[in-house]
């Protein structure tokens, strides 16, 4: 009796099926790879700059700030390193080295770990990041000027931005399977439609991301510019121009779908994402900014924990 | 280990194995030199009158720790009363463990053969609630609970466990012979049958209702069945038989009927063993035989840092010790290698929403866990409907930050009920 076997004693269930929140964000970093890779190809060594910076600079200001709470290093969760790859996937190629450093900054100290880390802050980080950046500093995310240096061999012009200044009319310059296959001015990993898609098709699939929400916030993006264009089909454009342009598409599979600033609950989730639509549209259409997503995704997740107190009722509950 | 699916956009489905027609005949394991009885009480609520060291016992004889005492065991073998010590479990609880020397030989007790004639509720209360399967008796006595509707589960309620599938299809004659006992001494009309559909077609001679249980787990714990098959939700906090539903085990009325067909209660437990790879087999064992006596009759071991488990992997509860004897609830004994035990992790939730997609309950498990794990239990009951849950642990099989959400939840309503016995013992 004395030489007894030590067994491991724990609670049920013995069982778990393999899920961890380091293959969560693994895969939705692999998601991401096509769009990546496509801005790297575009706008060559600059890009790949820009994403490697930002990368292990988000990862630096996790690992400082663990040191500095005195809490268990995190960065192997991947948490920071995918924060980093979806900033830098919105930035221009040709950002410079200390609004990269002072974004990813925003993002893990501001944005995520002041919350108390991982799940448990309200905001999309990478969204409160770009948005400080673009009211601090409004020329790092003009697109146009930007990348003017550049030699494409598409239209140099932003699509959102020649919708606002020329109306609809200006548009119809944009072949949509042109905008589709990336040849348009943007982030460096948000304009190749494709590749977003594809990562977004994976990632809802394999149940990485809710589709409720990403699908939901393109319907609600296509109906209310549906609903624009049909009530001045001069001034505003067509659902087309607003789905393919700006970041419309890795704003549904990639940012929209934050775990802890987005509902759970099925009928928050989709109201959720049609409101980020509309949101979205409605900046885009009446606001001053030709792009509404960044701003339209942090105002969705500020309703976020009143629409998911909408919730299924629990079996058995009284009252 | 079961892995989940590749793809994931719905709720994963964790299903109960395919039905099984024809079970291999369950290994019998010789009687062990030693068994241990385990009684709910505490030592000093043993009457030296009744029950002390040296006594000895008969095979089947009802062994109590004093005359008023409620709980009980049944003697599994012939013997003499070698030691009474205490054993904790889990919560709180405490048992006096009774070790029984045994002699090769049966000698059976012959008290509840003349009762076995003319089945009463009485002799029932009396003698059979310690068979296999524990079913218990005492509901029909509270005057305060009217029953009108027996369930009778012929599947196993935790994934892997096969031990009431075998009592429904191998002993289907003295299941039908403790469906009409039931019916007679309690005089409850209604005596469901939950089983799977595609096992419809072999009940037919059995006098009871048949009723369809789904293949995905968790369809055969008792309060799924009171939603989904019997369509009467109980409330969150109330039990079945509030509601006048009683659960019995198939191999429990088997063991009722096959009690009142020979005349001897029934002293041998079919288990199912769940091997470290996942198979299962099914195994003869007399209750109170210590599980190292099973492991080792199997072929199997057992070292350190793995885990023993009774119960199925769901729903089951870890052990320290390879003695523990063999009850007459156990029905699955599972063996798991130290390489596949999944950690816990101190993570918070992150929001991903998996838990909240497969709650059988549909109760906000994502807010509940953030209340529970800063201990604010009584928010958690008022507003998070901690007390919808089934039990049935598929949160934490799910949680991709591997909170022990399930550990979690079982916490909360034990400090609750904690609570709430301080505060009734205070007026």
């Amino acid at each position: 009796m004395i030489s007894q076997k030590k067994f491991i004693v724990s609670h049920a269930p013995f069982w778990h099926c393999g899920n961890s929140i380091s293959e969560r964000n693994y895969h939705i970093m692999l998601a991401a790879v096509p769009a990546v890779l496509m801005g790297i190809m575009t706008y060559g060594i600059p890009a790949l700059a820009v994403v490697s910076l930002s990368v292990s600079t988000a990862m630096m200001w996790e690992y400082l700030f663990n040191r500095m709470a005195k809490r268990p290093i995190s960065i192997g969760d991947g948490n920071a390193a995918l924060i980093g790859l979806l900033l830098a996937m919105l930035m221009p190629a040709t950002m410079p080295w200390w609004a990269v450093l002072v974004g990813t900054f925003i993002a893990i100290f501001i944005g995520k770990q002041i919350y108390g880390g991982i799940g448990a802050n309200p905001f999309n980080p990478i969204m409160v990041a770009v948005a400080i950046l673009m009211v601090a500093w409004k020329n790092l995310f003009d697109f146009d000027a930007m990348l003017a240096n550049f030699n494409f061999s598409f239209l140099t012009i932003s699509p959102l931005v020649a919708l606002k200044a020329f109306g609809a009319h200006a548009t119809t310059q944009f072949n949509p399977m042109d905008l589709f296959i990336g040849r348009q001015v943007g982030g460096i990993g948000a304009t190749f439609g494709l590749g977003l898609v594809a990562g977004g098709l994976y990632l809802m699939l394999r149940g990485f991301i809710r589709w409720e929400i990403s699908l939901s916030f393109l319907v609600g993006i296509a109906v209310t510019a549906a609903l624009f264009h049909m009530a001045n089909p001069i001034k505003y454009g067509g659902p087309m121009i607003h789905l393919l342009s700006g970041y419309t598409l890795i704003g549904a599979f990639f940012l929209a779908t934050e775990d802890s600033s987005s509902p759970v609950n099925p009928v928050p989730m989709l109201i959720y994402g049609t409101l980020g639509g509309v949101m979205t549209v409605l900046i885009r259409d009446i606001g001053i900014y030709p792009d509404g997503v960044v701003f339209a995704i942090l105002v969705i997740n500020l309703v976020n924990p009143l629409l998911d107190k909408i919730r299924p009722k629990a079996i058995g509950k009284v009252a | 280990m079961m892995k989940k699916a590749f793809f994931g956009l719905s709720k994963p489905r964790v299903l109960y194995p395919p039905s099984q027609e024809v079970f291999p005949a369950p290994k019998s394991i010789t009687p062990p030199s030693q068994v241990t009885l385990l009684i709910e009480g505490s030592l000093s609520a043993v009457d030296p009158e009744v029950l002390k060291k040296g006594d000895a016992v008969k095979t089947g004889q009802k062994i109590t720790l004093s005359e008023s005492a409620g709980h009980y065991a049944i003697s599994s073998v012939t013997g003499v009363v070698s030691d009474l010590s205490l054993y904790e479990s889990d919560f709180g609880k405490t048992y006096v463990a009774v070790s029984i020397d045994a002699e090769k030989t049966d000698q059976f007790d012959e008290t509840f053969e003349p009762l076995a004639g003319e089945p009463t509720l009485a002799s029932a209360q009396a003698y059979l609630m310690a068979v296999p399967g524990s079913p218990d008796f005492s509901v029909f006595s509270d005057s305060e609970k009217t029953i009108d509707t027996i369930v009778v589960t012929a599947e196993d309620q935790d994934i892997l466990v096969a031990t009431n599938r075998f009592a429904a299809t191998n002993r289907a004659e003295a299941l039908k012979k403790g469906v009409g006992i039931l019916k007679q001494i309690t005089g409850v009309e209604r005596v469901v049958l939950a089983i799977p559909r595609d096992r419809f077609q072999s009940y037919g001679h059995i006098n009871a209702e048949l009723k369809a249980v789904d293949i995905a787990y968790p369809s055969a714990n008792p309060l799924a069945i009171m939603h989904r098959v019997l369509e009467t939700t109980v409330p969150a906090g109330k039990c079945p038989e509030d509601m006048g539903v009683v659960f019995f085990t198939a191999e429990a009325v088997a063991a009722i009927g096959e009690a009142y067909e020979t005349g001897r209660v029934p002293v041998k437990k079919i288990l199912t063993l769940i091997h470290k790879d996942g198979s299962q087999s099914l195994l003869e064992v007399r209750i109170g035989t210590p599980i190292r006596t099973l492991v080792a009759a199997c072929q199997e071991s057992l070292s350190e840092m793995d885990r023993l488990i009774v119960g199925g992997p769901m729903t089951g509860r870890a052990l320290y010790t390879e003695n523990h004897p063999v009850q007459p609830d156990t029905d699955a004994i599972m063996l798991q290698d130290k390489a596949d035990v999944p950690l816990v992790s101190d993570y918070p939730c992150i929001n991903c929403g998996q838990c909240v997609r497969v709650c059988p309950a549909k109760m906000p498990v994502n807010m509940l866990v953030r209340f529970l794990e800063a201990a604010s239990y009584q928010t958690g009951a008022d507003e998070y409907d901690l007390y919808s849950c089934i039990e049935c642990g598929l949160c934490s099989y799910v949680c991709v930050a591997k909170i022990p959400i399930f550990q979690y939840i079982r916490l909360a309503k034990y400090e609750l009920s904690r609570v709430q016995t301080a505060e009734a013992n205070n007026d």
